[in-house]
């Protein structure tokens, strides 16, 4: 039956915030036209968890956290090489360094296979219902609550700030790069701003949602908010409410069908994405419609 | 070494079928790949080969069992449904077409997890074979599977090549094909499809997330050699049998390593390699040929230098007043001073430098290009001769023979040029 009991409560109200955070970012990667670099982050940080995760030989490391972040930035710094110094255009730049990472991770993971237990699906899948039961308890026995949801809070705090500290820079890089430059704004600094970003909420995350769920979660609510309004406010406003929405259905109907509630999650925001598309494309036609009537009648 | 020679022997079967199997289906994804990859489509790969998830799972519920038929039917309709919902995307929406790939893929993937936990939950005792599909296993080729994914990779391979006159135009220009009268639209549906193939043969070898690797890394390798379609063919089909070959070795040789993943660092090490050192459109080639321009340029400049002090009626120049001339290049301008004295342009007698003979044709031919192309500049393009020099600070150092006879007859020979400085030649001497 369908209940509102804190378990419930606790896990919608994580994936709202892993939800906002990467709506956040993701904005700003859409606008950029980086929405598949921001794919190919999400699986190159897999070799950086795995030598966090030797070196401090668990998953909840802080070393797992720098060894992500390092690769992400890594794989960033490597696809604009291939593209600025070797030509190879954009997209086969990202899919030859993300495949490479991957493919290093997987054999870390197969040769230190008696010290790492990671598997490729827990990296691709991640599963939010366990959530409740992996708690944070402090030495001295206090119970915080579940681990996640403070890895999410931590990280959302870390976005707001990023992007309340840079918006004026985000923005403008964002819309014109060149122009930006010009005025004195450190672009390639922003922009690897950006990513370190993105590659920390990948690694706080993937745990919960996985990592080809935390790039639909970059994507689909901006791509979404997008058809609905150009204005850079209302997009990030309309992305976090979608955020929420996707949460808050994505886990009633996983629950109703009992499967997977991030899978869920990415459905809710594809079927909200298609019904946008149809909507928006039957309002832009009404629209021309009256238009071309209106100007029957003045002729 | 025992170990290389029985696995390079073959005598093994199940060896060669996997050997065989590997690369093949490598064969088949680089070609389809490269393709896709001069379309500018290079990610559409990706984004197939993560849609086709929801296929698999369903084919596999309605079959309720591992049929390959079922499962493949199911992921060439997801597959179908993916690329064509991409094109449509990008026709009817103002998305960008990374972000329209970057949703196809992860919704698809999302809905697929969703139908996978069904079938998790549904406790059918044939699920273990499924995850297979998702994250391959080169491995697992059997001498069964062998026949139907060999089979396919060859037909994609049969394809590819007797309809390659079609697909060259596809790529490089739709339009002229269309003008030609051929069906445009039926050949990117074959070749769609052909891709989509590709996908999900590839999978079970290397996995979802893997297969963009086998798709574009050889193509974007082989770029680098050659700009003949069909070697660009041959080389990227070479690098996949290589890296199939090797990739399988490793894991028989380390039997805990899996095939897939070292597929994919071979292949990447093979076009990291191409980028830096194939020539012509390699880093390094492109570095030394820029570096040989760069001194050329220098050792123009000294020459010239030398020369119009010559031109005021000075026998030379000391080492002091010509790297005066240029005070943030001292080094350099001494290099160049040395090389020209090898090649026996300049004559160096204690601090003083002179032009020789063969150099000071040279500085001549320079100078003359230098001032033919800014009496050029002034009288066909009317550019006032204040604004002519700084082109012909760079045209001087490209002009060739044929351009330098075509300005002189253009102009009719003349003596001066738009500052009122003579042109030099050859035969007349200061």
């Amino acid at each position: 039956m369908m209940t509102f009991d804190q378990n419930a409560f606790l896990i919608i109200f994580t994936a709202s915030l892993i939800a906002i955070s990467c709506g956040l970012l993701g904005v700003f990667m859409m606008l950029r036209k980086m929405a598949m670099t921001g794919d190919a982050i999400s699986h190159a940080v897999l070799p950086g968890i795995v030598i966090g995760f030797l070196v401090s030989g668990t998953q909840r490391g802080l070393e797992v956290i720098i060894g992500a972040g390092i690769l992400g930035i890594l794989a960033t710094l490597m696809i604009d090489w291939l593209r600025k110094k070797a030509r190879v255009q954009l997209d086969a730049s990202i899919g030859i360094t993300f495949t490479l990472l991957f493919a290093i991770g997987i054999i870390l993971i197969s040769a230190f296979a008696y010290r790492v237990d990671l598997d490729q699906e827990c990296v691709l899948y991640g599963e939010i219902a366990y959530l409740p039961i992996d708690l944070w308890i402090t030495d001295a026995g206090n119970n915080l609550g579940p681990r996640i949801m403070w890895l999410a809070i931590l990280n959302l705090t870390l976005v707001l700030a990023f992007i309340t500290l840079f918006y004026k820079e985000l923005k403008l890089t964002s819309f014109d790069e060149k122009f930006g430059v010009v005025i004195g704004i450190p672009a390639s600094a922003i922009n690897l701003g950006l990513m370190s970003m993105v590659s920390y909420t990948t690694v706080s995350s993937f745990e919960a949602v996985g990592a080809i769920l935390v790039v639909a979660l970059l994507v689909v609510p901006p791509a979404t908010a997008f058809l609905w309004t150009r204005q850079l406010r209302h997009l990030i406003k309309l992305t976090l409410i979608i955020g929420v929405m996707v949460s808050l259905l994505g886990y009633y109907l996983a629950y109703l069908l009992d499967s997977s509630i991030a899978g869920m999650m990415v459905t809710v925001a594809g079927i909200i994405f298609f019904a946008s598309v149809g909507f928006t494309r039957y309002r832009s036609k009404i629209n021309f419609g009256t238009q071309n009537e209106a100007k029957a009648f003045s002729s | 070494m025992e170990d290389f020679l029985y696995f390079f022997s073959f005598q093994d079967a199940s060896i060669a079928f996997v050997v065989l199997g590997i690369t093949l289906l490598g064969i088949g994804s680089a070609f389809v790949g490269t393709f896709s990859f001069l379309d500018n489509k290079a990610l559409l790969g990706d984004a197939i080969s993560h849609a086709i998830l929801p296929g698999i799972c369903l084919g596999f519920m309605l079959a309720g069992e591992k049929n390959p038929f079922f499962i493949v039917g199911g992921a060439i309709a997801s597959g179908g449904l993916a690329t064509y919902l991409t094109s449509w995307l990008k026709d009817n929406t103002k998305l960008s077409e990374d972000s329209i790939i970057a949703v196809v893929l992860s919704v698809f993937f999302g809905v697929g997890i969703v139908f996978l936990t069904i079938i998790q939950k549904s406790g059918n005792p044939e699920m273990a074979g499924l995850n297979q599909f998702i994250f391959g296993n080169a491995i697992g080729i059997v001498e069964r599977d062998l026949w139907i994914y060999g089979g396919l990779s060859l037909g994609i391979i049969g394809v590819l090549v007797f309809m390659l006159k079609e697909f060259q135009l596809l790529v490089f220009n739709p339009d002229f094909g269309k003008a030609l009268g051929l069906p445009m639209h039926q050949i990117r549906l074959v070749f769609n499809i052909l891709i989509i193939l590709a996908v999900v043969i590839g999978i079970q070898a290397i996995g979802v997330v893997l297969m963009a690797a086998l798709l574009i890394t050889p193509g974007a390798a082989a770029r680098f050699w050659t700009d003949r379609l069909k070697t660009l063919l041959v080389l990227a089909a070479v690098f996949a049998i290589i890296s199939g070959i090797f990739g399988t070795y490793v894991s028989y040789t380390l039997p805990q390593m899996p095939t897939g993943p070292w597929v994919v660092v071979i292949l990447s090490f093979i076009a990291l390699l191409s980028f830096l050192f194939a020539p012509k459109k390699g880093i390094l080639y492109r570095f030394f040929h820029r570096k040989k321009y760069i001194d050329k340029t220098q050792r123009d400049h000294v020459l010239k230098s030398v020369y119009k002090a010559e031109e005021l009626g000075r026998h030379a120049l000391s080492f002091e007043e010509l790297t005066q001339l240029y005070p943030n290049q001292k080094k350099s301008i001494n290099k160049s001073i040395k090389e020209l004295e090898r090649e026996g342009q300049l004559f160096i007698n204690q601090n003083l430098i002179k032009l020789t003979k063969p150099g000071k044709m040279e500085a001549k031919r320079i100078v003359r290009l230098h001032r033919l192309w800014e009496l050029y500049l002034n009288e066909y393009m009317n550019i006032a001769p204040d604004h002519v020099h700084e082109s012909a600070e760079k045209l001087e150092h490209l002009l060739t023979p044929e351009l330098e006879a075509l300005l002189e007859n253009r102009l009719n020979y003349p003596r001066l040029d738009p500052h009122q400085e003579t042109i030099p030649r050859d035969h007349d001497d200061i």
